[in-house]
């Protein structure tokens, strides 16, 4: 069996109010999308943002490809494991300027294309992109910085029915190009349809 | 000419505010009267506090003028007593006005102590002022002051802003940025905010106030021209200790703000949005 990219032993992460986490383990495949399941309130933003170190555990360790993720430079192992949370966020300036911030030699036309936007977008200001734009354009600067790994934090939520269609294609397809992508989605259907695996954190007691 | 046109300045000033009694004090409460009047008369419930503002205005300036009065008598080693007391006084004030900043009183003595010894360290060893303590007391206290307030805004604007565009800091931390690079427009603004009174101040001073040293001087019966003088330093020295306390407060709030592997403290990504 191949060597998960990562791994949760035992993690608990403490909230003012007792732990949000508690004894989690679970690993996340190689490949595929890999969906985190539960209901509001159990932690799974949490969790997520545990693997590229935007937060620590307070008990129990986190790995990535076999290596406790404390053992890695912080800020190359966030380039590595790219996070893209639930509200999309633009920069000021261009969208060209949004990827530039991810590489500045970073192939805006090539980018957009691959999330689906056109690249005469390039040169308009990012702050006047529709929601479900706004939000492939995240993932664009995500891509920019050339990850092994997305995690990806209820991306569709703000979105309509007609973008979140596509944005979930999208992500299908990132998966099926080998990126790693690990999908936190309170939507059981999101999670039925698009994961090859689902990780379910249940309920805080 | 013009020596004696100032030496009859002086004279006359001497006689107006030279020889203030405590009956003259007194009188002046007419003006506090006043504004308890206006306060009562427009139901703007303001009453309370113009009489503990004016009751401990009176009893800190009579205590610090009795201090002031021994200090200046021979006991110039008391200087840095008097100086640690302000700081002291400073920090509590600056570190309770942005107690959501974890630490908030450690980064406080720091900005403003750093600020008070940068400042007065700069102008006695460039031999503006001497070591005397009727220099270093009146001056510390102004920069003490103003460098309270820089610290108070620079805290409680880094720490309200970065709690309100956590997204975007995350955004930024999440391609790799230091904690400083992600919270760099922020950090500018809250410099600026904390800079800009003290710039502005000095931009227009005599055109619309003549400020309190240089007025201080006159009512005491100096020159003008020598009380432009004293003046000027002392704005120069403000802006110099403003940028002081705001370069300091700054950096010591980020690394509050930031643990050392670049990410938010738990405080400040909780605040509800």
């Amino acid at each position: 069996m191949a060597e998960p990219r990562f791994a949760y032993r035992d993690v608990r992460v403490d909230g003012d109010d007792g732990p949000i986490v508690e004894h989690f383990s679970a690993t996340v495949a190689r490949t595929g999308l890999t969906a985190v399941v539960g209901p509001s309130g159990a932690g799974k933003s949490t969790l997520l943002r545990l693997l590229n170190r935007l937060d620590d555990p307070d008990a129990g360790d986190v790995s990535c490809d076999g290596r406790n993720v404390r053992d890695y430079d912080v800020l190359d192992l966030r380039r590595r494991v790219q996070h893209v949370g639930q509200v999309p966020v633009t920069f000021a300036g261009s969208v060209a300027d949004n990827l530039a911030m991810a590489d500045p030699d970073a192939d805006a036309d090539a980018l957009l294309e691959r999330v689906g936007l056109s690249p005469a977008l390039a040169d308009r200001r990012a702050d006047v992109l529709s929601v479900g734009e706004a939000q492939r354009l995240s993932l664009a600067r995500a891509l920019a910085c050339g990850p092994e790994a997305l995690l990806l934090d209820e991306p569709t939520s703000a979105l309509d029915t007609a973008s979140k269609g596509g944005v979930e294609q999208l992500i299908r397809s990132l998966a099926d190009g080998g990126l790693t992508v690990v999908l936190v989605t309170h939507e059981a259907r999101q999670a039925t349809e698009l994961a090859d695996a689902v990780i379910e954190v249940a309920a805080r007691a | 000419m013009s020596m004696m046109v100032i030496a009859a300045v002086e004279h006359s000033s001497l006689n107006i505010s030279g020889n203030i009694s405590f009956t003259d004090v007194a009188l002046a409460l007419c003006l506090v009267a006043v504004a308890v009047v206006v306060s009562r008369i427009r139901e703007v419930g303001l009453e309370g506090d113009l009489l503990v503002a004016t009751f401990r205005s009176f009893a800190q300036l009579l205590a610090i003028g009795y201090v002031l009065d021994y200090v200046f008598r021979g006991h110039g080693v008391l200087t840095l007593v008097v100086l640690g007391v302000m700081v002291g006084t400073a920090t509590i004030t600056s570190g309770r006005r942005s107690r959501l900043v974890p630490g908030s009183y450690a980064v406080a003595v720091g900005a403003i102590a750093l600020a008070a010894a940068g400042t007065l360290g700069v102008l006695t060893l460039l031999g503006i002022i001497t070591t005397n303590a009727r220099a270093v007391i009146p001056l510390g206290s102004m920069i003490i002051s103003s460098a309270m307030n820089t610290t108070s805004l620079v805290m409680v604007r880094l720490r309200d802003d970065l709690a309100a565009h956590r997204r975007e800091v995350e955004a930024r931390l999440s391609l790799g940025q230091t904690s400083h690079q992600a919270a760099a427009p922020w950090h500018r603004t809250a410099m600026r905010t904390a800079m800009l009174p003290t710039i502005d101040q000095t931009k227009v001073v005599g055109l619309v106030a003549l400020p309190g040293a240089m007025t201080g001087m006159i009512l005491a019966g100096a020159s003008p021209l020598a009380a432009i003088r004293l003046q000027l330093v002392v704005m120069y020295m403000l802006l110099g200790g403003n940028a002081f306390a705001a370069l300091v407060a700054g950096e010591a709030t980020l690394r509050r703000l930031f643990t050392r592997h670049h990410q938010l403290v738990r405080s400040l990504r909780r605040v509800p949005t």
